[in-house]
């Protein structure tokens, strides 16, 4: 039974100014119509150039739920295309990464197509003479994404040709991309060190809401960051503290710590948390590092790239990313209950070693499905999912800090213990699910 | 001490016992002081430092496992998990008494289960000896799971 894809007012009373119904988290149809509408109308961030440098080289990953290949065409471009053969449907390639050559070759009938997409070549093709074949679906070829953008080596598609253009749909927030591609004497950034995949069991609003949610760290993560802190606290004091227990303590700062990190809100849902310092500011500096950034950008730009320290920026709905540590989340949904965070890590291209080591280190112990800060995050989410089930309470509360002012405004930074951000997700979240004629009104 | 060969084995059946048992505080101590519990996330990852792995923790990291566990903030832990450990015989890789050193390699099926939810991996141990004070003390316990490149869900306990 179809309750929301035709009935745009179902839709609209999900959301309120300062709650959501459970629906949003719990319902297989809304789900769906995420992957169809918010996730193919958005910007979905699909990979990094860096992971594919030379010509043939690809990538795998599914966005909205769909199968596609990240590829360097022949003449150098990177091109999104859908991961379907033009035939019977066939994945044409099943490997993570890979070089195809110059071209992609389908396992079941040897179809054939450029890096583009475009189709090659068909084994005794003069079958298909006098039918209408090539002017069908199947005689285009592979699905090319129209819609890619590439920022600073980070490559976003938006599946469907109707929706905002990139830089309308990001605006400033970009600015955080910026800043960690920055941190690069050169400029430029290079994924690095693997890919931890972590499965799940939760809506993948959960993962993505809680990436600003500064009220969590002091309770969920008391038992790792809280026990961090005392294993270091009879320690001596000219004792130099090991990389980890400089991670793990500051997720049990006070309240006040996370409120004064303060947060900014974007319009369509993107955000930060860690406008002022963040639990990314107090780590100890490498040497050679600051001295390689002063040559490159001048002292003066150069502090100003270290001093933004941000915590966790949303690009909504896909990425999530630590400018500061060059550590970034990938949402990928596979249902309303199951979802895939992958974790990746980049090198700063020109900057010592000790700087990817440092990132590695943070997302191994943060973002492991081993990680004993993970495994708390995880319970609490399976716990909201498993939760939304009761009846006689159809909403989840967001009221913390809610302001009447705050609805329509483009670009806004308030304390850093407000809902304010998943506020914000909401609204971007409705506008991007109502049917496209309704988006305006 | 030079450890024999059944010494060997003796020590890896028993470092399994202990997790089973969840003597976590005894296992702890049968790791040398710069001892490592790694758990690699690619297949023949030989960087565990520029490289992510899915553990690669050293004595404090370890301490700090082993002390949350005992946390009643431990949330995930509400209720434990269990774990087992079912290994077929160890084999001795090496046996070096002038150099201290000594390997051997496990094959296991590790399970652990937490309430109605039960996961299992297959993989080989590698573990690392070297004889300090008369006893045989971990360098290096090397876990390749079979798996390691999938996405993988919560694992709590050690493998």
């Amino acid at each position: 039974m179809s309750r929301y894809r035709d009935d745009p007012e179902a839709l609209r009373a999900l959301v309120q100014d300062d709650q959501v119904h459970r629906d949003v988290y719990i319902d297989d149809e809304l789900f769906a119509l995420e992957m169809e509408r918010l996730w193919s109308r958005t910007w979905v961030y699909v990979g990094h150039t860096s992971q594919v440098p030379n010509p043939g080289d690809y990538f795998t990953t599914d966005i909205a739920a769909q199968p596609v290949i990240l590829v360097r065409h022949t003449d150098g471009s990177v091109r999104v295309l859908l991961n379907r053969c033009a035939h019977k449907g066939a994945r044409l390639v099943s490997a993570p990464t890979g070089n195809t050559g110059k071209f992609f070759r389908c396992p079941y009938h040897a179809w054939s197509y450029t890096t583009d997409g475009a189709l090659l070549a068909i084994p005794l093709k003069k079958g298909y003479d006098g039918t209408r074949m090539m002017e069908c679906e199947a005689g285009r070829g592979m699905t090319a994404v129209r819609n890619v953008e590439v920022y600073r080596g980070f490559v976003f598609a938006r599946l469907s040709d109707d929706g905002p253009g990139f830089r309308e749909y990001f605006g400033d927030s970009l600015s955080s991309i910026d800043n960690m591609a920055d941190r690069s004497p050169e400029g430029e950034l290079e994924i690095a060190g693997g890919v931890l995949r972590y499965r799940h069991n939760c809506n993948w609003k959960m993962f993505v809401e809680n990436l600003n949610d500064t009220m969590h760290p002091m309770v969920a993560h008391e038992s790792s960051a809280g026990t961090a802190k005392k294993l270091w606290a009879d320690k001596p004091a000219d004792l130099p503290k090991p990389m980890a227990i400089e991670q793990f303590v500051p997720f049990a700062s006070s309240y006040d710590f996370f409120d004064s990190m303060g947060v900014r809100v974007f319009e369509n849902g993107h955000s930060y948390t860690g406008v002022n310092f963040s639990i990314h500011s107090s780590y100890a500096s490498v040497p050679g590092y600051e001295d390689s950034l002063k040559q490159a950008y001048g002292d003066e730009r150069a502090a100003k790239i270290l001093e933004t320290a941000r915590h966790n920026t949303v690009y909504y709905p896909s990425l999530t990313i630590k400018g500061a540590i060059q550590a970034i989340r990938v949402a990928r949904p596979i249902a309303a209950d199951e979802t895939i965070v992958e974790s990746w890590t980049f090198r700063l291209k020109g900057a010592p070693d000790q700087l990817l080591a440092r990132t590695v280190m943070y997302t191994r112990l943060i973002n492991s499905p081993l990680s004993v800060v993970g495994h708390d995050d995880l319970y609490a989410y399976r716990a909201i999912q498993e939760g939304l089930h009761a009846e006689g309470n159809d909403w989840v509360s967001l009221h913390r800090n809610f302001s009447p002012e705050e609805i329509g405004k483009a670009d806004l930074t308030t304390a850093g213990t407000s809902e304010i951000s998943m506020r914000n997700q909401f609204r971007a979240w409705l506008r991007y699910m109502l049917p496209a004629q309704e988006t305006t009104a | 001490m030079t450890p024999t060969e059944q010494d060997l084995i003796r020590f890896v059946v028993r470092e399994a016992r202990l997790l089973d048992e969840k003597r976590f505080d005894e296992w702890l101590t049968l790791f040398t002081e710069d001892g490592y519990y790694w758990v690699p996330l690619a297949h023949g990852q030989t960087d565990p430092v520029l490289h992510t792995s899915l553990a690669y923790e050293d004595r404090l990291l370890l301490q700090l496992r082993v002390e949350r566990l005992k946390s009643p903030r431990a949330f995930s832990q509400q209720p434990p998990s269990r774990c087992h450990h079912l290994l077929q015989t160890p084999e001795v890789e090496s046996m070096d008494a002038a150099a201290n050193a000594y390997v051997t390699r496990t094959q296991f099926l590790y399970t652990e289960a937490r309430l109605d939810e039960v996961q299992q991996y297959a993989g080989t141990a590698f573990h690392s000896l070297r004889v300090v004070d008369g006893a045989l003390k971990i360098v290096l316990k090397r876990v390749n799971l079979l798996n390691c490149d999938a996405a993988l869900p919560s694992i709590q306990l050690f493998l």
